[in-house]
């Protein structure tokens, strides 16, 4: 605009304006060269930005997505029952009994035959057994214990080899640094190329990930118990707090009256939404556990912390939706003779669903990635056996990654990175969920 | 009966109730169905109302009153001299608990050799797979068989109860429903009272965490005075042995100049970056170019913190250390102050530029063309006119976002360090209030040492410091909004 106001004719324009325009003309290329500046710093905060976003995704799942495959070593057993049962007696309690060094002898033998050792070379074998992951003895007792048919015959069983070699053969242990700062001995090196060249080490998709609970040897560890901890909060969270937040703001939003009590209410729900999230820990804590003696750890507990922490969104989104929702569907209803409660319900909240519907799921994906809460509630044990009602002691996905990020061995730090990937791929799929059921029943008025 | 069988019972019962109203209005009305005074759907939800609301506040009640009832059994039969202090009290009620546990596992000839003091109860117990910490003394072995009657009778009771409740309501109801009854008001009144009940929890849950968070803040104010808490610059609180009448320091100051130490870098990395891309946004960017970078940039605030903290831990940190912190003999941690201000500005970014964003949108767009028909440049605009009529909001912005700063976790918890320590070098480590709070309710907790209680003054301060923040900020950007609507 400046520009064409200085191409204008002069002849058209009095003395006093050909001096404006001289002026403007001298700090003209100055302006536009911080116009430019500063459209360009713009544009840098933006590309900044996404490359963080960039950064963090490329590293998470740079460090992550070798976990979703571990290294196996594939073994024939012979369960030969002079070992197993020496006193002949083959029900599984009796092999859940009694000393376990008789399945390391199992193991031994076993690798002894894969191996090929000569039986009198002890330093061979123990080499070897430091490949295999050290719960491979109670692995096999539960194995045989589960199924006592199994015991004198011969099968073939798929060992964890240990977090160590894992690294190894994936390549984050490199055989070129001096073998002194190595984890990895050479001689390791030389059965581990044996193993491979019998076909017997191989990698194959790590399910244990996805269904083992805590372990402190990290070829064991899995997010199992931690995902349906996180299950039975996610189905406690929406059987409480959909319910309240749908009916409480439905209240506030269709029948309360207009004054200070509802004033009050309605700053309250914007500044809880606000309250750091550990406080509601406290809360829990103090009320839940302290006060009313609900068991600890347990994810009924953890359930109702988050459904605290979510309810202020979900009633902001629902409010939102029925907002949203024109005033001449209501008095259409009104004056056909429905009474004000049937209009709300037969008319105004179905189509506000969708909102509603969007609000909540997006109010679980904050819940189902929150920490800090649930470690003020003691869910963070080490917890090795599946929960089975909402009341048992369980952990949930965040904090196993929490668990997980504070070991050192490198194995966890892959598993953690994995578990983040598997966080972050429940999140997508819930706010995709979300978009598209924004796009699918959106409705303009 | 376990709850869920309850819960179950009263879902099923009260499905019935629903079709039983429903029929026998129907029936009753017959063909002249003008003489019911509401549809039969109503009444029958009347039916089902008074079969599930009683027996649901029974049960509720009955099951938050138990432990206090089961704990005040085994309180009376305790002997006087065990209930000496309120910490040795604790561990005596789980000791019982335990032995209670145990008997369950027995067998009725063991319980007899048991009680004729023929075997130990440990041995029998340890054979059940229960071990005890120390053999099992007599009048544990008395209290706990105690607490198990107890407890049985409350549970049958319980059931008795709930079963009663479920029987009465439906009957009554069933027999009040007749053509005259008046049944939808009657329905619409009591959905609308849940309602209210339900708009109140917000409320409650308020009260709930000022009430909470007091009263135990006040427990440890009583050995902590509140002049050594908050001018305290020795935060060094020794463990909670029990027993132990030792109770360390407990210095504020330190965790308070970390958390806003932290919270500055914070500021310092989104408060440039949010404000900046939230005016390229809303004043350059065309909608293509908005429609997909506002949701990228929103993603930032999806992401959960404890990834956020993870990052900072194994990527930033180690960075931060390696190439800056070692090389200006700095520091030696890679859990330093700057890694966490950094990883938390950038989780910060979206919260400053999208309320900025909103904001900077809704200034009128007479003020933007008048500047533009003056022949300001767009940056002018912005900068002179735009950004002075949105600077209350923006403030609001930047203030709720200085909140989430201070109230954050986990990121400050894995990146930021354990030392209380006041400091301005920015490669060492530090603490926050959060941490502490973390630090002090990991492990065992007894409710009666400071160590524990000092975490509820902690999060009091916090909730005070961050609900005031809060409030400013919202009344700010809601003057703003008011402003120009």
């Amino acid at each position: 605009m400046t520009e064409a106001a200085s191409h204008l004719p002069a002849s058209r324009l009095g003395g006093s304006d050909i001096r404006t325009i001289s002026k403007v003309d001298v700090g003209l290329k100055r302006r536009y060269a911080a116009e430019r500046r500063f459209r360009a710093f713009g544009l840098a905060a933006v590309t900044i930005a996404i490359c963080f976003l960039a950064v963090l995704f490329g590293s998470i799942i740079g460090r992550g997505y070798t976990a979703f495959q571990q290294t196996r070593i594939t073994m024939m057993v012979d369960f030969d029952a002079g070992i197993i049962a020496p006193d002949g007696d083959r029900t599984s309690a009796a092999v859940m009994s009694g000393d376990s060094f008789r399945f390391d002898d199992l193991i031994a033998a076993s690798l002894q035959r894969t191996l090929e050792l000569d039986p009198n070379d002890e330093d061979g074998l123990y080499d070897g057994l430091d490949l295999l992951s050290k719960g491979s003895a109670p692995l096999l007792r539960t194995m045989i214990a589960k199924d006592p048919s199994l015991i004198g015959t011969k099968r073939t069983v798929d060992f964890y080899a240990t977090g160590d070699v894992d690294a190894f053969v994936k390549g984050s242990i490199r055989a070129d640094i001096p073998e002194s700062q190595r984890l990895i001995k050479d001689k390791h090196i030389a059965l581990i190329d044996r193993l491979e060249k019998e076909k017997a080490l191989h990698l194959a998709f790590n399910t244990g990930l996805f269904t083992n609970g805590a372990s402190t040897r990290p070829e064991m560890a899995g997010v199992g118990v931690a995902l349906v901890g996180s299950l039975y909060m996610m189905l406690v969270v929406l059987a409480l707090s959909l319910p309240l937040g749908v009916a409480g703001s439905i209240y506030l939003e269709e029948f309360a009256p207009k004054n200070r009590w509802t004033d009050v209410i309605e700053v309250n729900i914007n500044n809880l939404a606000a309250v750091p999230s550990i406080v509601y820990g406290l809360l829990g804590l103090a009320v839940f556990i302290n006060f009313a003696h609900l068991p600890r750890s347990a994810s009924l507990v953890g359930g109702l912390v988050l459904t605290l922490t979510t309810l202020p969104t979900i009633i902001i989104a629902t409010r939102a939706a029925l907002k949203a929702v024109p005033p001449s569907i209501r008095e259409a209803g009104l004056g056909v003779g429905a009474s004000k409660m049937q209009t709300v319900f037969h008319h105004v909240l179905p189509l506000a669903m969708p909102g509603v519907l969007t609000g909540t799921i997006i109010g679980l994906a904050h819940a189902l990635g929150e920490t800090a809460p649930l470690l003020m509630i003691g869910m963070k044990a080490f917890i090795v056996d599946y929960p089975t009602t909402p009341f048992d002691p369980a952990t949930a996905l965040p904090t196993q990654i929490y668990m997980w990020a504070t070991e050192p061995e490198r194995a966890f730090s892959e598993r953690t990175s994995a578990a983040i990937i598997v966080l972050l791929v429940f999140l997508l799929a819930m706010n995709s969920i979300a978009i598209v059921l924004r796009r699918a029943f959106e409705r303009r008025w | 009966m376990g709850p869920l069988w309850l819960l179950a019972l009263i879902a099923g019962l009260s499905f019935f109730g629903f079709v039983l109203g429903h029929w026998k209005s129907v029936v009753l009305s017959g063909k002249a169905r003008g003489a019911l005074a509401a549809r039969p759907g109503y009444y029958g939800a009347y039916v089902l109302i008074w079969t599930a609301i009683p027996a649901l506040l029974i049960l509720v009640a009955l099951s938050v009153g138990r432990p206090f009832l089961i704990e005040h059994t085994v309180r009376v039969n305790l002997p006087a001299q065990v209930l000496t202090n309120a910490q040795q009290l604790s561990l005596e009620v789980s000791g019982v608990e335990q032995v209670a546990a145990g008997l369950k596992l027995v067998t009725p000839e063991e319980l007899e050799d048991i009680r004729i003091g023929v075997v130990a109860a440990r041995s029998v117990f340890a054979r059940h797979g229960l071990p005890l910490g120390e053999d099992v003394k007599p009048y544990q072995l008395m209290a706990a068989g105690t607490l198990n009657l107890v407890s049985d009778g409350l549970d049958t009771a319980i059931d008795a109860a709930v079963v009663a409740a479920l029987a009465f309501g439906l009957i009554f109801a069933f027999v009040r429903v007749k053509p005259r009854l008046r049944a939808r008001n009657l329905v619409e009144n009591t959905i609308l009272a849940l309602m209210i009940a339900a708009s109140s929890v917000a409320i409650l849950t308020t009260v709930g965490i000022v009430l909470s968070l007091l009263f135990q803040a006040l427990q440890f104010f009583s050995m902590v005075s509140p002049a050594n808490f908050y001018l305290g610059t020795v935060w060094d609180p020794r463990f909670a042995a029990a027993g132990s009448t030792e109770s360390g320091q407990f210095g504020f100051l330190p965790l308070f100049w970390g958390t806003l130490y932290i919270s500055f870098f914070a500021m310092l990395v989104a408060v440039p970056i949010g404000l900046y891309s939230a005016i390229y946004m809303a004043e350059y960017a065309g909608s293509k170019v908005r429609s997909t970078a506002k949701p990228l940039i929103e993603i930032l605030a999806g992401i959960p913190t404890i990834v956020y903290g993870f990052f900072a831990l194994t990527t930033v940190g180690p960075l931060i250390r390696d190439y800056v912190a070692l090389p200006l003999g700095l520091g030696t941690s890679g859990n330093n102050v700057l890694t966490a201000g950094l990883v938390m500005g950038i989780m910060i970014i979206p919260y400053v530029s999208s309320l900025s964003d909103d904001i900077i949108t809704a200034v009128p767009r007479s003020l933007r063309d008048g500047s533009l028909a003056l022949g300001a440049t767009r940056s002018e605009t912005t900068r002179l006119v735009i950004l002075p009529a949105a600077l209350p909001g923006v403030v609001g912005a930047v203030l709720l976002a200085m909140s989430r700063a201070i109230g954050e976790t986990m990121i400050v918890v894995l990146a930021a360090g354990v030392a209380a320590r006041a400091s301005l070098n920015p490669f060492e480590e530090m603490t926050t209030i959060t941490v502490k709070i973390v630090n002090q309710l990991t492990g065992d907790l007894e409710f009666t040492s400071p160590q524990t209680l000092v975490a509820f003054a902690l999060g009091l301060t916090l909730f005070v410091i961050t609900l005031g923040l809060n409030v400013l900020a919202l009344t700010i950007v809601r003057k703003y909004r008011e402003q120009y609507e």
